[in-house]
C-alpha cells in the first residue's frame, strides 16, 4: 500500500514527470538528464532515487556509466489503474473547499 | 508534496477508499453535500432532485450543449447531518450496476475536517473497469503524454 502510494507521489512532481518524459524517449545517465534541468544537480540526483525507487525507472550498468531508462510497465499499470480517477475526485474536491471557502449563509 | 485526495483501491477487492482532508470547518464540508446549489457547483452537474433524508433519492444531470451526456441517481439510507450519508449510486444507460457509498464526515480541529468516502462494488472486474474509465477531466498534457509513451513501448516489448 505504501508503496503504491509513492509511485503516486512520485508523478505528481511536475519535475518528476519531466525526467520521466526525457528518459521515455532514450535511456540516458545522472549527467545527461540532470544537463536539462536548472535545478541543481543533487536535487535531480534526488528524484532519480525517488522514481527509481518505485520502479519507473531502472538502473542499467553499462560499461562505467549508469543509464536510467524508463519502465513503461510500471507506468501504464500506475497511469491505468487508479491516477486518472484520484485526480478526478481530488479536482472536485479542490473545487469544493474553494466553493465553500466563499460561501456566506442564507439569512 | 503530500496529496490531498488519496485513494485505496487494494488488489483483488470490489471496494475503494477515498480519503481527503479539507481545510474547511466540518459543518460547511458537510453543507457542500446538502445544498443542491453547492453540490451543482462542485460536482460541475446539474442537481434535478436532492431529498436528504432516509428514503430519500437524488438525480444529477450533465448537459453539454444542451444535450444530456450524464445522469446518475441513487436511493439515500442514512443521512446524518455533520456525520455520516450512505447511499446508492447508480450511472444511468451505462453498464455499470449500481454502487453502494458510505460518506462519513469528521471533525478534525474548528477549522479541518475529513471525509472518508467507502464505496463497494458489484465485483472487482466492476471496480476495476470504472478505475479505468477515461476521466478527461483535469489529467494533465504530461501525464496524457506519458500513457501514450507507455503504451506503445509496451506493444514494442
Amino acid at each position: 500500500m505504501n508503496l503504491r502510494r509513492d509511485v503516486f507521489q512520485a508523478i505528481a512532481d511536475p519535475t518528476r514527470r519531466a525526467i520521466l518524459l526525457l528518459v521515455a524517449s532514450q535511456s540516458m545517465t545522472a549527467g545527461a538528464i540532470a544537463s536539462n534541468f536548472d535545478t541543481a544537480r543533487p536535487t535531480v540526483s534526488k528524484h532519480l532515487q525517488i522514481l527509481t525507487e518505485c520502479e519507473l525507472l531502472q538502473q542499467e550498468q553499462n560499461g562505467r556509466e549508469v543509464y536510467y531508462h524508463f519502465n513503461a510497465k510500471k507506468m501504464k499499470e500506475v497511469a491505468d489503474f487508479i491516477e486518472p480517477f484520484r485526480k478526478m475526485w481530488d479536482d472536485r474536491f479542490n473545487t469544493l473547499e474553494a466553493v465553500m471557502k466563499k460561501y456566506k449563509p442564507k439569512k | 508534496m503530500e496529496q490531498k485526495t488519496k485513494v485505496a483501491a487494494e488488489k483483488g477487492k470490489q471496494e475503494i477508499v477515498i480519503t481527503r482532508e479539507f481545510d474547511l470547518p466540518l459543518e460547511l464540508l458537510f453543507k457542500a453535500y446538502e445544498e443542491p446549489e453547492l453540490v451543482e457547483q462542485w460536482m460541475g452537474t446539474k442537481v434535478v432532485k436532492l431529498e436528504n433524508r432516509i428514503h430519500g433519492g437524488y438525480r444529477f444531470e450533465t448537459s453539454h450543449n444542451g444535450t444530456v451526456v450524464f445522469s446518475a441517481n441513487g436511493t439515500i439510507h442514512e443521512f446524518i447531518p455533520n456525520k455520516k450519508i450512505t447511499r446508492t449510486f447508480e450511472m444511468e444507460n451505462s453498464p455499470f450496476p449500481v454502487q453502494l457509498e458510505y460518506l462519513e464526515f469528521e471533525k478534525l480541529t474548528d477549522e479541518r475536517s475529513k471525509l472518508t468516502m467507502h464505496i463497494v462494488f458489484k465485483s472487482v472486474a466492476f471496480r476495476n473497469q470504472l478505475l479505468q474509465m477515461p476521466f478527461a477531466q483535469g489529467i494533465n498534457m504530461a501525464h496524457n503524454r506519458l500513457q501514450e509513451i507507455a503504451k506503445k513501448q509496451i506493444i514494442q516489448q
